[in-house]
């Protein structure tokens, strides 16, 4: 029986392999690995294979099978340490004979393990790697459903003081200073960095910065001191920045331009996050210019690289800015009336831009500019509407309850839409939604799609930036009461830059794509990966 | 790179000629290294790698010859050698080097000592991309008596009247009061942009500026400016409020300025746009940012050209262009670094009081029963018994013969004081001989080639 059996496996699996010679040894080594395949399908608790198994083996252990038919995973477990080979042989040997006892269910899980076993088999044959593939396999699905943990990004784990360690690795040997945080931190918000404006990283650089770009070193001081604010101005800049790099590269000898260019960029990029930690905006916009950077095939000529890359982003600024804001502003006209009382708050380009274009198309409407401290953005915006001629009141985001039964819509814009259709914007946006939101005014939300990312949060506390606390520090009629508030032991200053706003208070979110509901935006994302 | 370094050696210090007259500014002796030697320390403390340094030949001579700049400078000197009786200001002899500027630069003069933190003026330059960042220092008052003074009101100096904004970094206003006949006058167009204006006289110009490679380029257009001090800086801090760099070029804006192909602003404007102006410009405005509030304007009210001032209040700047500075200067210089007092190589007896505020130099004897306070000793000097300095300074190769007692005098090099001789306040030039048991107070004793010099 053991003898006929191997040779009926061989028939049976040249018929199934469709005419495949095997020799001996192939056919010895074919039933070793079934055999481990049969150790690790056991581990990995699938119920056909070892059902079959069971049915396989009523020669063996007929009156147990018959007995024990339904829980296959104890009797296989029990069945398979001791007599390895005698299943083994046992399941090519009695499917033959016990067809007719078997019914059509039963033969289709017969077939399809056998089938299975084959396929790895075949995989084994193929590559010397069988042996491991097989328990690779056999391992992966046990840690699928496992939670997998992936790891936290290092610029909210501050107090944590072994990634502050592997941090300053990095940064040294990136040649990069690192910028010390400042002053006493919220025990709630001690997970992010804190950094002072007075101390600027250029303190620590050489002056003919050699090490980073001298359009990077002058982007990080004008990140950090504010004077490019926004997330679109900071991407603009950014990018205007990459092509001055891109300009004045030159590859090495040896090096290919699409890796070296790419590595080139990491230092600055990190330079860059410890001036400012780097906006959604400006992280998609790195994304899609490391991929233009990595396609460039590699006999392409320098001279052209350079000036098709820098084709590129001018290309992406003009699709994903310029033309986004024009498309958004076609859209978002349409939902402003005439009589209209509109209310927006702090300073987004994009809000200010739409506004103005109504105000073009002959629109009657008037503006309600809500502001906060300590960055007091809605006088910039109040000054380039007044500048167009719209009518605007300006309140601060106190009065915002007061305000608010006059107003018909709310406008806001976003620093990034989060792929649980939350949205991120300035500190302040969420609690003008929640009020709008209990007076029933409609709440729509301006976003171009190169801000959408696919991060996940609900709550403003774990991925926040913590802004330089002595802002809040004012001088009225000669005073300056917190001036030594790091003296005082048990007072803490406190300025966020970002809060998130829930799904449930924005009615409508309007995109370059159209006008989608908040929680459409991980379609979106999803649709923008299959094309890309 | 990102800026070129550029060091003005070529001075003449017109104003201390009692000193310089035998030895050029720049190698004169400070705390027992050349005067030059402290800005080229700043530069390499900063992080320079090279320097371009324009000076005279006498100077390059003395400079290869000199220890100090040849061991602890470790920067790479270009050094460009321009005639000296040549009338070349600061500003021609940029346009001199200008083929070998290929970056925005920072010119510094060679007598500034200080100790400023130079990342505040490179920024202000970098992040709001000015043409021109300048450092300034609050005056100090000179407390020591300057030898061959008569009387103690100093001549009045020409005063500066340097104008800032609000928030004290702009720079508005800039004018020597040789220049303002009738009175100070401002211009409306400033005021109406910045309606606050201080106006400060009592500071002190360090002579460093960043400017950006365009005004490099511009000078070698325009011949007619000759200093970057007195005539490129004020024109452009006017330039900034000039009607023909701000507002929108339309076209007949441009037909204009091409009639006027001869304006300099024409030139200057071409000059600073940069390639890539429409993507800056397209940043600026998307930023919620604005320099200033309370009018209708945009940043920096649309003006591309700006200029800045960082002004220190605490710290050490000096120019040492005077001989009351010279002074100051080197009572002042040693503290800037931990250096010790009595050179290793000197040879001092065990019975001399050497104060902890003097410095003495290389290869110095210094005999017994001398007593050396709040003074310098240069290298190679040889101090006799029982001889008292105070308040003075000793530069190379003196030889002080016994019972000296000199007090509050500036003995230069070579110099040799015979025995007994008492000196007050006095000045004494080089190689010039004291006779012994002289008594002079308040006098200036220099060769009679220099009287001839006048």
């Amino acid at each position: 029986m053991l003898a006929d059996g191997p040779e009926k496996t061989g028939d049976i699996e040249r018929i199934k392999n469709e005419g495949k010679e095997l020799t001996k040894e192939e056919k010895q080594r074919l039933r070793k690995e079934k055999k481990q395949q049969k150790k690790n399908k056991e581990k990995k608790d699938e119920k056909a294979p070892l059902e079959s198994e069971k049915e396989k083996k009523p020669a063996s252990s007929s009156p147990a099978s018959q007995a024990t038919a339904q829980p296959p995973t104890q009797k296989a477990s029990s069945g398979v340490p001791a007599p390895a080979p005698v299943p083994v042989a046992a399941s090519e040997a009695p499917s033959p004979v016990d067809k007719p006892a078997k019914s059509k269910a039963e033969l289709k899980a017969e077939r399809r393990a056998r089938q299975e076993a084959e396929r790895a088999s075949k995989q084994s044959k193929k590559g010397e790697v069988g042996q491991q593939a097989a328990p690779s396999k056999a391992k992966a699905p046990p840690s699928e459903l496992q939670p997998v943990v992936k790891r936290l990004p290092e610029h909210i784990q501050v107090d944590n003081p072994e990634v502050l360690k592997k941090l300053a690795k990095k940064l040294e040997r990136q040649q990069i200073p690192l910028r010390s945080d400042y002053g006493y931190k919220v025990s709630l918000f001690s997970h992010l960095h804190q950094y002072s404006r007075k101390a600027p990283l250029t303190q620590q650089l050489s002056i003919p910065s050699s090490v980073i770009h001298p359009a990077i070193v002058q982007l990080g001081l004008q990140y950090s001191q504010g004077i490019v604010a926004g997330s679109n101005a900071r991407s603009v800049a950014l990018l205007h920045a990459f092509k001055q790099i891109i300009r004045d590269y030159t590859t090495p000898p040896n090096e290919e331009l699409s890796r070296d260019l790419v590595n080139k960029l990491k230092p600055y990029i990190s330079f860059l996050n410890q001036c400012r930690p780097l906006s959604a905006s400006m992280g998609n916009a790195i994304k899609y210019i490391k991929k233009e950077i990595s396609n460039i095939p590699s006999q392409c000529k320098e001279e052209e690289a350079k000036s098709k890359l820098q084709d590129c982003i001018d290309c992406y600024i003009n699709e994903k800015i310029i033309l986004a804001a024009k498309a958004i502003a076609k859209y978002a006209i349409e939902k402003i009336s005439d009589g209209d009382v509109i209310l927006v708050y702090g300073c987004s380009s994009l809000v200010n831009h739409i506004l103005c274009e109504a105000f073009e198309k002959n629109r009657k409407f008037r503006v309600i500019v809500v502001d906060s401290r300590p960055r007091l953005e809605g006088r910039e915006a109040l000054r380039r509407l007044v500048q167009r001629g719209i009518s605007c009141t300006y309140v601060l985001i106190s009065a915002v309850s007061y305000i608010l039964p006059e107003v018909s819509k709310v406008f806001l814009g976003a620093h990034a839409l989060l792929a649980n259709g939350y949205v991120m914007s300035r500190v302040g946006t969420s609690q003008i939604a929640l009020v709008a939101k209990a007076f029933n005014v409609p709440v729509l939300v301006c976003c171009e799609t190169y801000k959408f990312c696919e991060r996940v949060q609900t709550d403003s506390f774990v991925s926040n930036e913590l802004d330089d606390p002595d802002d809040l520090i004012v001088t009225r009629k000669g005073k300056t009461h917190l001036e030594h508030w790091q003296d005082v032991s048990s007072l803490g200053l406190l300025n966020l830059v970002y809060d998130v706003t829930p799904p449930d208070f924005v009615d409508l979110v309007i995109t370059d794509l159209g006008m989608i509901p908040c929680t459409s935006v991980p379609v979106v994302l999803r649709v923008k990966n299959v094309d890309q | 790179m990102e800026f070129q370094a550029v060091l003005m050696a070529a001075g003449g210090g017109s104003r201390m000629t009692d000193l310089t007259y035998n030895t050029p500014k720049a190698m004169l002796p400070v705390g027992n290294k050349p005067l030059m030697w402290y800005p080229l320390n700043l530069l390499e403390r900063v992080g320079f790698e090279e320097v371009i340094v324009i000076t005279t030949k006498e100077v390059q001579k003395m400079m290869s010859a000199d220890p100090k700049i040849k061991q602890d400078v470790k920067m790479k000197l270009e050094v460009v050698c321009i005639q000296e009786d040549g009338d070349m200001g600061t500003a021609d002899a940029l346009r001199h080097i200008q083929p070998k500027i290929k970056t925005d630069i920072l010119v510094v003069s060679c007598d500034l000592i200080t100790d400023a933190a130079l990342h505040e003026v490179v920024d202000l330059f970098r992040a709001h991309n000015a043409t021109l960042a300048m450092l300034m220092s609050k005056a100090h008052e000179f407390t020591e008596t300057v030898p061959g003074q008569k009387g103690k009101k100093k001549t009045a100096e020409q005063r500066d009247f340097v104008g800032v904004d609000e928030s004290g970094k702009r720079l508005l206003f800039m004018a020597n009061e040789a220049d303002l006949e009738e009175g100070l006058s401002i211009r409306k167009s400033i005021l109406r942009k910045h309606p606050r204006v201080h106006i400060k006289t009592g500071l002190v110009d360090a002579h460093l500026y960043c400017l950006k490679k365009s005004v490099v380029d511009f000078l070698t257009d325009n011949k007619s400016i000759s200093s970057i001090r007195g005539e490129l800086v004020p024109y452009l801090v006017r330039k900034q409020f000039s009607k023909t760099i701000n507002g929108q070029k339309t076209k007949d804006d441009v037909e204009d300025q091409n009639q006027k192909k001869s304006d300099s602003s024409t030139n200057l404007e071409l000059h600073i746009s940069s390639r890539d102006e429409p993507l800056l410009q397209l940043a600026q405005e998307r930023s919620c940012w604005n320099d200033h509030r309370g009018d209708m304007s945009e940043a920096y009210h649309g003006g591309k050209l700006r200029c800045y001032v960082h002004i220190m209040d605490q710290g050490l700047c000096y120019r040492v262009n005077t001989l009351a500075a010279y002074i100051e200067a080197n009572r002042l210089a040693p503290k800037l670094f931990e250096e010790p007092v009595v050179h290793p190589s000197a040879v001092t007896s065990e019975r001399c009081q050497i104060g902890s505020d003097s410095i003495i130099g290389a290869s110095c004897q210094v005999a017994e029963k001398t007593s050396i306070k709040r003074s310098t000793i240069g290298n190679s000097t040889t101090v006799k018994e029982k001889v008292k300095v105070t308040n003075s300074i000793i530069m190379h190769g003196v030889t002080i013969e016994e019972g000296c007692n000199i007090q509050g005098s500036v003995i230069c090099s070579n110099a040799i004081i015979g025995r007994g001789a008492d000196l007050k306040y006095c000045l004494v030039g080089n190689g010039q001989r004291i006779e012994p048991e002289a008594e002079k107070t308040n006098e200036v004793i220099v060769g009679t080639d220099q009287l001839m010099e006048i």
